[in-house]
């Protein structure tokens, strides 16, 4: 599951690493990453800020040189064939990168002319990009007066203008609202299947990396803890908990419970239970079926399922400690961060 | 192909681009345009005006003339140095503000980047010191001649490319927005107040006359006096030598940091 044993399923990868590394004043930012990215692959890079994943990215797009380790973009060296590597790439920065004095369209305009496109190649392209990110009819708009999702549309248009082969995405949503972030979350998408682009992004939102990405490297103070699928990822981290609370006694419903193969596990702590579920949602009308017929009332069901916090610290946490300690800890921080029980 | 392209230090697309950036942020900010040209503005009505009619012949190095003329010049220096420096530090608002950013990794060399943007910058600065000319004609100021003129235009374009290339290296050697703040007052205004830009060099103490021999902007002062309205308190040629020497030194300078800076 880590870095050097993983195999890429598509043949031609379009990113490789091997022990990159970054660091700062003796500061290890990243610490030896070595992974392949497919042509045509979305590769997210998930983990908290600081952990190292915009320092990988900025690598990759040749703003930092690696301190050692090395990385071929599209074949190119990104230490020794820096122009090369820039003229196959898209870079959509964290902060906002796009002259606010400027329209969209002129932004758009400038791009392609730093990037050599001629006239026609210009107008054409400009035209395309505009249509598929529906940005038409704001492009004669000054870029201040437009939202923030807005502008990050015009930002994404602007990375993949010049037909890069591999478009960066550093925290592409950091700072939307929930609805612009679905909306950017679709486009690109569909850049990736309309443009046959690679599509390599970081993200701190599980929520993000688990739509978007068709695979996720967890990274943790600049290692890569774990890459793979979203989906194996948080199966990986087990299984969702469900916390139940009854009225009278729930000692009758403890053993009875045990019947059912989707409980893994059940814990009483302060008159409530919590059960280890094999599945989701889905249960809860089952789990209240299930108490009904038995003439127990449940008073309240709460399910809690893994998130990036949970998803993290099962991986930071597996080289420490056993994996039964860490599902416990697992089940403390949910219950910090719901501010559940007193 | 397009590598071949990206690697020539003068590379005209890219040079065109960022100028005409600069020329667009600049005719769509009006209220910098008029900010930009108050101050002069301000120097010529409120000084020159009230000067011009009490002290004009008691100042050594002014005899002959009337003291708005004398001051004129100086004020389009002035306009010049503001300008042309601000020109070049700038650089740290693009940076911090991200557009910097996007140019640092297009597949194009720095040179061309900084040379466009500067470009821009003086085409810019050098529009603002023609507007000021043209209010100073208004205000009565006597041009001496038509070459004089040109000549004077050659005389800001050096003045304005050796302050562009020292705004840069104050933007790349300071890197920081509160700091620039600073530095700006504590250097930009000596190089006025020094430059004879108010008042003749030969009226100084003699001490003062040292310091203000080796502030660069009495040579574009001296040079814009000698060449606008015909009165200098050094040779024309030797105007022009410091001003050329200057102007490759700082510029020179100024994009060798640019181009070493760090895109991040």
């Amino acid at each position: 599951m880590l870095g050097k044993s993983y195999r890429v399923r598509n043949m031609n990868s379009v990113i490789e690493t091997e022990d990159l590394t970054k660091e700062f004043d003796g500061l290890v930012a990243v610490n030896h990453i070595t992974l392949s990215v497919g042509e045509r692959e979305i590769f997210g890079f998930l983990g908290p800020n600081g952990a190292g994943k915009t320092t990988a990215v900025k690598m990759l797009c040749t703003i930092l040189n690696p301190t050692s380790g090395a990385a071929k973009v599209c074949g190119y060296d990104i230490a020794r064939q820096k122009d090369k590597v820039r003229e196959c790439i898209g870079i959509v920065f964290q902060d906002r990168a796009i002259d606010t004095f400027l329209t969209g369209k002129e932004n758009l305009d400038f791009h392609a002319r730093m990037y050599h496109l001629d006239g026609k190649t210009r107008q054409r392209r400009v035209a395309e990009v505009l249509e598929l990110l529906d940005l038409r009819g704001k492009e004669n708009m000054r870029i201040s007066q437009c939202s923030g999702g807005t502008q990050r549309r015009f930002e994404v248009a602007r990375g993949f203008l010049n037909h890069p082969r591999v478009l960066f995405l550093d925290e592409p949503t950091l700072g939307l609202d929930v609805q612009a972030r679905r909306n950017l979350w679709d486009y690109i998408k569909l850049l990736n299947e309309k443009e046959d682009i690679t599509i390599v992004l970081t993200t701190h939102y599980m929520e993000e990396a688990d739509y978007l990405c068709h695979r996720v490297a967890i990274i943790d103070q600049g290692r890569i803890v774990a890459i793979d699928s979203p989906e194996k990822l948080k199966q990986a981290v087990g299984l969702n908990l469900i916390s139940l609370q009854i009225e009278d006694s729930s000692g009758a419903l403890v053993d009875s419970l045990k019947q059912l193969n989707w409980v893994k596990k059940i814990e009483a702590r302060d008159g409530s239970l919590e059960l280890s579920i094999d599945g989701g949602e889905e249960r809860i009308p089952e789990l209240i079926d299930f108490a009904d017929n038995r003439g127990l009332v449940i008073s309240s069901v709460k399910l809690y399922k893994p998130s990036l916090e949970d998803t993290f610290l099962y991986y930071t946490g597996k080289t420490i400690r056993e994996e039964e300690g860490s599902v416990k800890d697992i089940w403390k921080a949910w219950m910090r961060r719901s501010g559940g029980r007193r | 192909m397009r590598a071949i392209e990206s690697r020539r230090i003068i590379d005209p697309l890219p040079i065109y681009t960022m100028w005409l950036r600069e020329m667009k942020r600049f005719l769509r900010v009006k209220a910098r345009v008029v900010g930009s040209l108050l101050m002069p503005l301000f120097f010529l009505a409120f000084l020159g005006l009230p000067l011009n009619s009490i002290t004009a012949r008691q100042i050594p190095g002014l005899e002959g003339t009337s003291y708005l003329n004398f001051l004129a010049p100086g004020i389009v220096g002035m306009t010049l140095l503001f300008a042309g420096t601000m020109s070049g530090a700038s650089v740290i608002w693009d940076k911090e503000f991200g557009f910097l950013k996007e140019v640092l990794v297009a597949p194009v060399n720095r040179f061309s980047v900084i040379l466009g943007r500067s470009l821009g910058g003086m085409t810019t600065a050098i529009i603002q010191a023609l507007i000021i000319v043209g209010i100073a004609v208004a205000m009565g100021v006597t041009l001496s001649s038509v070459a004089g003129f040109f000549l004077a235009l050659v005389v800001m374009v050096l003045t304005c490319a050796a302050f562009t290339g020292f705004g840069l290296i104050i933007a790349t050697k300071l890197g920081n927005l509160e700091g620039f703040m600073a530095i700006m007052n504590l250097i930009v205004f000596p190089i006025f107040f020094l430059s004879g830009a108010l008042f003749p060099i030969q009226s100084m103490p003699s001490w003062l006359k040292y310091v203000m021999y080796v502030d660069p902007l009495t040579y574009g002062v001296d040079g814009l006096r000698g060449t606008l309205v015909g009165i200098s308190a050094f040779p024309l040629w030797l105007d022009f030598t410091v001003l050329i020497i200057l102007c490759l030194a700082l510029a020179t300078l100024g994009s060798y940091f640019f181009s070493k800076m760090e895109a991040d």
